[in-house]
C-alpha cells in the first residue's frame, strides 16, 4: 500500500475514535418541532464536526487555498483542464468497479471506453476526446453503491481534511481506495512520489474547481458550517438519485439501429388558455 | 438581434395570455395553485432571456444590479420564500420583527443572486419541459457557462399569488430556500432562538456585503 493510502487510512481511523468524544445534546422532548428539527439535522456529533470545521477551515485558509489560487492565477484554463482531465482518467478504475458493483452496464462501458480512448488518442488521459465520441464523462463512487444496497447514511460527519461525510460515505471512500490500483502497485520512493503527487494535485484540482463556490458561501452565510452540511447532503443525495435512475441500455447512440426516439411533443391541452386548464378548475371546483 | 427581439415579444405575449387565462379560469378556484406546464416553461424562459440579455450586455456590475433586482422582485415570490426560510420562528416572530426580516430578506436574496453575475459572463440556457406537482411546477433548465460542465438547475414555480411566480431554485440537486432556511435555523439554535438576533446578523451582513 502506498504512503498516501495508509495516511489517509489512520487519519480517518483517528477521525472516528476522536468523533466518538464530543455529543450534542437533544432539545427537551416538550417542544415537537425542535425535537424534530433536531432529528432531521440529523448531526449528533455537531460539536466535534465543528471542531474539525474549524481546524479544516483554517488549515484550508492557510495552505490549500492560496495554492489553488496561484495554480488558477499561473496556469491557464486549458492547461488546468488536462491537469483535471488526467487525474479523472486515473480514477477510472475506481469508477469502473463502483459501476459494475451497481450493476449500471451503460455507465460501465462509458468508463472503460473512456480510458481506452482518452489513455491513447487523448494522450495519458490529457485531452477528453472520448466526450465527443458519444461516451460521456460520469461520476460514481463506492458510497454510492453502498447506498443503492440500501444502507443508510448514517448521522452528518466532519472529518479532519476530508471535509463533509457520513459514516456511510467514509466507508465508501475507504473501499475506493481499495479499489484503486495505484495503492497495491509497487513500493519505493518513485512510487510514493507519484502517490503523493496525485494526492497533491487532486487535492489542488479539487479546491481550484470550488474556490468561487465557496467564497460565496462564506461570504453569504450566516452559519457556513450548516451551510455546507445542508449542501453536502442535498447533493449526495440528488447524485445517488440520479445514478439509481440511470439505467440506459449498452449501446452507445451511435450504434443504434433504430433512430432515437423523439421527445414526447407538448400536448395540445397544455398550450395555455386551452380547456386543458378549464377541466381541472372544474374538477377541483367539485370537490 | 432583431429575431431574438421578436422573440422575446412572442413568449411574452404566450405569457401575458397565459397569464391572462390562467387568471380568467383559476381565479375562482383558489385550491389551484399549480400553474399549467407549458405555463411554466414559458415563464421560465422570459424571465431567464431577460436576465441572460443583462448579464452578457456590456456595462459594469454595478449598472447591471438594479435592473437584475428589478426582475427578481416580479419574478419571485420574494416574501414566500422569507418565510419559507424562517419556518418555525415566523409563528415566534413578533409582527414588527416579520416587517423586519422580510424587508431585510429582499435585500439578502438580491444580493446573492447579483453577488454571482462574474461568474455567469457569457452564460446560455436550455429549458426543458414543466413536470407539475401537487402545488407547483418545476422546469428543468441546463446551464452552459464557457469553460464549465453544463450544470442542471430545477425552477420551481407556483401560481398562488394568481401570476406565475419562481418560489425555489433547485442546482445539482441542492434547494436554495432549503439550504438557507438550515443556514438560519443553525445560526438562532446558536443564539437561543432570538429572531431579532438574526435580524442585527443579516443587517451587518448587509452592511458588510452590499
Amino acid at each position: 500500500m502506498s504512503a498516501d493510502r495508509s495516511t489517509r487510512l489512520s487519519l480517518l481511523v483517528f477521525g472516528a475514535l476522536v468523533l466518538l468524544a464530543g455529543c450534542a445534546t437533544p432539545p427537551s422532548a416538550d417542544d415537537p418541532e425542535e425535537v424534530a428539527e433536531f432529528q432531521q439535522t440529523n448531526d449528533p456529533l455537531e460539536p466535534t464536526n465543528r471542531v474539525f470545521y474549524k481546524v479544516n477551515d483554517a488549515l484550508d485558509t492557510a495552505i490549500l487555498k492560496p495554492v489553488a489560487q496561484g495554480y488558477r492565477y499561473a496556469v491557464p484554463q486549458p492547461v488546468r483542464t488536462g491537469v483535471h482531465n488526467v487525474l479523472a482518467n486515473l480514477g477510472s478504475p475506481v469508477l469502473l468497479t463502483a459501476d459494475v458493483l451497481q450493476g449500471k452496464p451503460r455507465r460501465a462501458g462509458d468508463v472503460t471506453m473512456r480510458f481506452l480512448i482518452n489513455s491513447t488518442i487523448g494522450v495519458a488521459g490529457i485531452f477528453d476526446v472520448a466526450d465527443s465520441w458519444g461516451y460521456p464523462a460520469h461520476d460514481n463512487d463506492s458510497g454510492v453503491t453502498l447506498a443503492n444496497r440500501g444502507v443508510p447514511s448514517g448521522p452528518f460527519l466532519f472529518l479532519p481534511i476530508l471535509g463533509p461525510s457520513n459514516p456511510r460515505d467514509a466507508v465508501g471512500f475507504g473501499v475506493d481506495i481499495a479499489a484503486d490500483p495505484g495503492t497495491w502497485v509497487g513500493s519505493g520512493v518513485a512510487v510514493q512520489a507519484a502517490g503523493w503527487s496525485k494526492t497533491g494535485a487532486n487535492a489542488v484540482d479539487q479546491r481550484e474547481r470550488v474556490l468561487d463556490p465557496l467564497d460565496q458561501i462564506k461570504k453569504t452565510a450566516l452559519d457556513p458550517y450548516a451551510t455546507i452540511r445542508s449542501l453536502y447532503r442535498q447533493h449526495r443525495e440528488a447524485q445517488i438519485q440520479t445514478i439509481r435512475d440511470d439505467n440506459a441500455g449498452t449501446t452507445p447512440v451511435w450504434f443504434r439501429q433504430h433512430p432515437v426516439t423523439p421527445a414526447p411533443a407538448i400536448p395540445a391541452s397544455d398550450v395555455p388558455g386551452v380547456p386543458h386548464i378549464v377541466d381541472t378548475g372544474t374538477l377541483n371546483q367539485g370537490k | 438581434m432583431q429575431m431574438s427581439r421578436n422573440l422575446n415579444r412572442r413568449l411574452l405575449l404566450t405569457l401575458a395570455g397565459g397569464s391572462f387565462a390562467f387568471a380568467a379560469f383559476c381565479r375562482p378556484c383558489a385550491v389551484l395553485a399549480q400553474p399549467a406546464p407549458a405555463m411554466a416553461t414559458a415563464f421560465v424562459k422570459s424571465t431567464g432571456d431577460r436576465m441572460v440579455a443583462i448579464i452578457n450586455a456590456a456595462g459594469t456590475t454595478a449598472e447591471k444590479q438594479p435592473r437584475l433586482a428589478q426582475i427578481i422582485e416580479t419574478s419571485v415570490d420574494v416574501d414566500a420564500v422569507a418565510k419559507f426560510c424562517l419556518g418555525r420562528f415566523w409563528r415566534t416572530a413578533t409582527a414588527d420583527q416579520q416587517t423586519q426580516y422580510t424587508k431585510l430578506f429582499h435585500n439578502v436574496l438580491v444580493n446573492n443572486i447579483t453577488g454571482k453575475l462574474g461568474e455567469y459572463q457569457g452564460v446560455t440556457f436550455m429549458v426543458q419541459q414543466a413536470q407539475t406537482r401537487e402545488d407547483h411546477a418545476i422546469v428543468g433548465t441546463t446551464i452552459q457557462r464557457p469553460s464549465n460542465p453544463p450544470s442542471k438547475v430545477d425552477w420551481v414555480v407556483s401560481g398562488e399569488s394568481g401570476t406565475p411566480r419562481i418560489i425555489d431554485v433547485i442546482a445539482e440537486g441542492t434547494s436554495l430556500r432549503l439550504t438557507q432556511r438550515s443556514d438560519y435555523a443553525a445560526f438562532l439554535s446558536r443564539n437561543g432562538n432570538n429572531v431579532q438576533a438574526l435580524i442585527d446578523a443579516m443587517r451587518q451582513q448587509l452592511a458588510s456585503n452590499g
